[in-house]
This record gives C-alpha cells, sequence and structure tokens, in this order.
C-alpha cells in the first residue's frame, strides 16, 4: 500500500502552468510545513516521482541550504523543463502563499487573542504533528528494498530521531556522523 | 499591531538589507528558521529596524499560515516597510517591497548552489559513490521526519493536561499512515475541535 509501482511510463508535469499551480496548491495545502503536502500531493497523486525518489532528493534538499521545500521544489522543477521549471516551481511554492501570509499578517491583529481562533490553531497545530509522523510511517515502507537491509535501516531511523530529540544535538553534527556512517555502509553493499 | 517605530530608510539601508539576507542565505542549513537567532540580533537588536513583538509575531504568523515556513522573512520584511511608511498610504507599498527585497536575498544564494548541486549529481548520478550516498541517507531522512513530528507535537506541553492534543496527533498518524484521507479534511477535523475548544 505504501508502496508505488514501478513502472518506466510515469505521469510528468504537462505544462510550466501545470507545474506552477499543483506546487501553489501544495504549499497552500501546508498548515505548519510543507513536508507531508510534498509526499502526498507528488508521489501518491500525481506520481511526478516515486517514495525512492522523493527521499533521495529529500536527503539532497536538506543537506544544501536554504528551506527544503523550497530546494525540493526547485530540483522538480528543473529535471522536468530545466531552469525555467526551477524558476517557477520555486515562484508557484512562494507567490501566493506570501500574498496570503501577508495578508494574514495585515487582519491578524484583530483576531489574535480571540479563544476560537487560539483554539483552531491549537488543534491545527497537532493535527500537522500527525501528519509528519503519519508520512515519516509511510515512507518506511520503501525501506523495504533498501540495499542496507531492515534492521540495519531501522537502527538508522532510531539513532537519528534519538540524537535529535532526546540527545538534542545540532543537524551539523548528525547529518554529517549518522550519514556519513549510513552512506558508507551502503556504498560497500552497491555493486561498484 | 506594534507600530512604535518610525524609520527613515535610504537606497543604501534597502541595499544592506538585502545584503544581511543574501549573506545569510548559505548560512541556513537545515531551514531558515535555524537563522532566525541571528535574523533577531541584526534587526531587532543592532539596528533597530523592528520590534521584539514584530519579530516573534512574524514566526508565529509564518508557522500557522500555509506555506514552506520560510515565508516568515517575507513577513519581517513587510513590517520592517511598514515601519518606514509611518502609517501614510505608502505603507503599504513600502511593506510589499520589504516582503521582496527580504525574500530574494534569502532566496538567492541557496536556489542558485541547490541548483549547480542537483545539475552535477544529476550528470554523475551511475557513480557508485552518488548512488551510495543518495540511498544511503533515505533511512536518515525518516528519522529527521520522526524527530521534526516530535518537536512540532512537543509544543503540546504536558501530557497529563493537554492529553486529547497528543491523542489528536496520535490519531492523525495512523489515518496518514493507513488511509488516503485528504489532508486538508485532517487539518479542518483539527481546527474544528481546535475551535470548539474540545482540544
Amino acid at each position: 500500500m505504501t508502496t508505488t509501482p514501478a513502472t518506466t511510463e510515469r505521469p510528468r508535469p504537462g505544462s510550466l502552468r501545470e507545474l506552477f499551480w499543483a506546487f501553489t496548491w501544495l504549499a497552500l495545502q501546508g498548515f505548519g510545513g510543507v513536508l507531508a503536502v510534498v509526499q502526498r500531493e507528488l508521489v501518491e497523486r500525481r506520481r511526478w516521482m516515486t517514495n525512492e525518489e522523493f527521499m533521495e532528493d529529500w536527503a539532497v534538499a536538506q543537506i544544501l541550504p536554504g528551506p527544503n521545500v523550497v530546494n525540493l521544489s526547485l530540483m522538480v522543477g528543473d529535471r522536468h523543463f530545466g531552469a525555467r521549471g526551477a524558476v517557477v516551481a520555486v515562484a508557484g511554492m512562494l507567490l501566493l502563499p506570501m500574498l496570503l501570509v501577508v495578508s494574514v499578517a495585515a487582519v491578524y491583529a484583530a483576531f489574535a487573542t480571540h479563544p476560537m481562533v487560539v483554539g483552531a490553531l491549537r488543534g491545527m497545530g497537532a493535527v500537522a504533528a500527525g501528519l509528519v509522523a503519519g508520512v515519516g510511517c509511510r515512507l518506511m515502507g520503501a525501506l523495504a528494498r533498501h540495499p542496507l537491509g531492515p534492521l540495519p535501516c531501522a537502527l538508522v531511523v532510531t539513532i537519528t530521531l534519538v540524537a535529535m530529540t532526546v540527545l538534542r544535538l545540532p543537524l551539523a553534527w548528525v547529518l554529517p556522523v549518522v550519514g556519513g556512517m549510513a552512506c558508507t555502509l551502503t556504498w560497500r553493499k552497491l555493486p561498484a | 499591531m506594534d507600530t512604535t517605530l518610525h524609520l527613515q530608510l535610504q537606497p543604501l539601508d534597502w541595499l544592506q538589507l538585502f545584503l544581511y539576507f543574501f549573506s545569510v542565505s548559505l548560512l541556513a542549513v537545515g531551514g531558515a528558521i535555524a537563522t532566525a537567532p541571528d535574523m533577531h540580533r541584526h534587526l531587532v537588536e543592532q539596528q533597530g529596524w523592528l520590534t521584539e513583538l514584530q519579530f516573534n509575531t512574524s514566526i508565529v504568523l509564518a508557522q500557522a499560515a500555509p506555506g514552506p515556513n520560510v515565508l516568515f522573512i517575507a513577513l519581517l520584511g513587510w513590517n520592517l516597510g511598514l515601519n518606514t511608511g509611518n502609517g501614510t498610504q505608502l505603507a503599504w507599498a513600502a511593506g510589499a517591497l520589504g516582503a521582496l527585497v527580504c525574500m530574494l536575498g534569502i532566496m538567492l544564494p541557496s536556489s542558485l548552489l541547490t541548483w549547480a548541486a542537483t545539475r552535477w549529481a544529476h550528470k554523475n548520478r551511475e557513480r557508485r559513490a552518488v548512488r551510495a550516498f543518495k540511498q544511503g541517507m533515505a533511512p536518515l531522512v525518516i528519522g529527521l521526519i520522526l524527530a521534526t513530528a516530535w518537536v512540532l507535537g512537543k509544543a503540546h506541553g504536558d501530557a497529563a493536561r493537554d492529553w486529547p492534543l497528543w491523542l489528536l496527533t496520535t490519531v492523525t498518524t495512523l489515518l496518514v499512515w493507513r488511509t488516503r484521507l485528504h489532508l486538508l479534511w485532517l487539518l479542518a477535523g483539527g481546527a474544528l475541535l481546535g475551535a470548539l475548544g474540545w482540544v
């Protein structure tokens, strides 16, 4: 259920316009971060990428400076339409949401302390945490075919989670140390 | 909105603002929010271009509103622009200018680097090292995603008092994992439960 069928003929964005609106729509659904929506929209609904590709791209987007969802949209846009696609995808991700957030800021002051608004934001915050956790669980299905095998994969997931949450180590340490370890082990398993 | 600041910004100040975000861009590994402490130091403490309240509200609003969280930088620029407009009709134009200047500054360097790096990786995608890197990072990525969920969930506070929020998060996790229910329904449900005061 969590895996996408490995076909060679996969859907792709038909035009720059479709690309723009796909990322705008995706960004406008992203309350409390866009990560969960990216996986749902790009992998499961539009099928422009597989879960494996999503994780590969996400790793790159995460390591490079800049907002990772914006980096990811740039990578997807570039893959399909070159530099123009990259610009259009990033613009789709940022333009309308920017108008929206500025409008929200302009009217926010009047409703900031209204108990229903405060409550709704609390409820949406709790759901947003669940969205991200749920996507993490779904992606774990894709690890079944990982060269390292399921158990070492589970170990890397756990080490990363503990390092970031319980030990509160900076990402600048976790990425090179845990990531370097995982990549080296993977490198040894891959055919030359 | 706190509008106690009345600024007179010269063209050189706008350029300096652009260059500040331009220089911070490449430091923003792990998201722009990681550089928020430095922005606070520069914009609030050093230059006095934003009030404490404007800075904090910008971050809270950008996280609550849809869209990438990096849009808090657009809000910083918006507020800064408003501060120069002194409540005149030009204030909104100045706000829009501020938002654009800050967003272009923060996005340009990191986007260009990502673009170049992606092209390089794609050209060399058959190399064993590139494949090992991309595949090897997969379990780490899942760990980071779960850690992000943990950080978002921890904002709920005390589990004994706020258990309905934790329950809502857990139910949402299961629904996303096991069903294809549209995420907007889940968010709307959360907003409704919260507005009614049930969580």
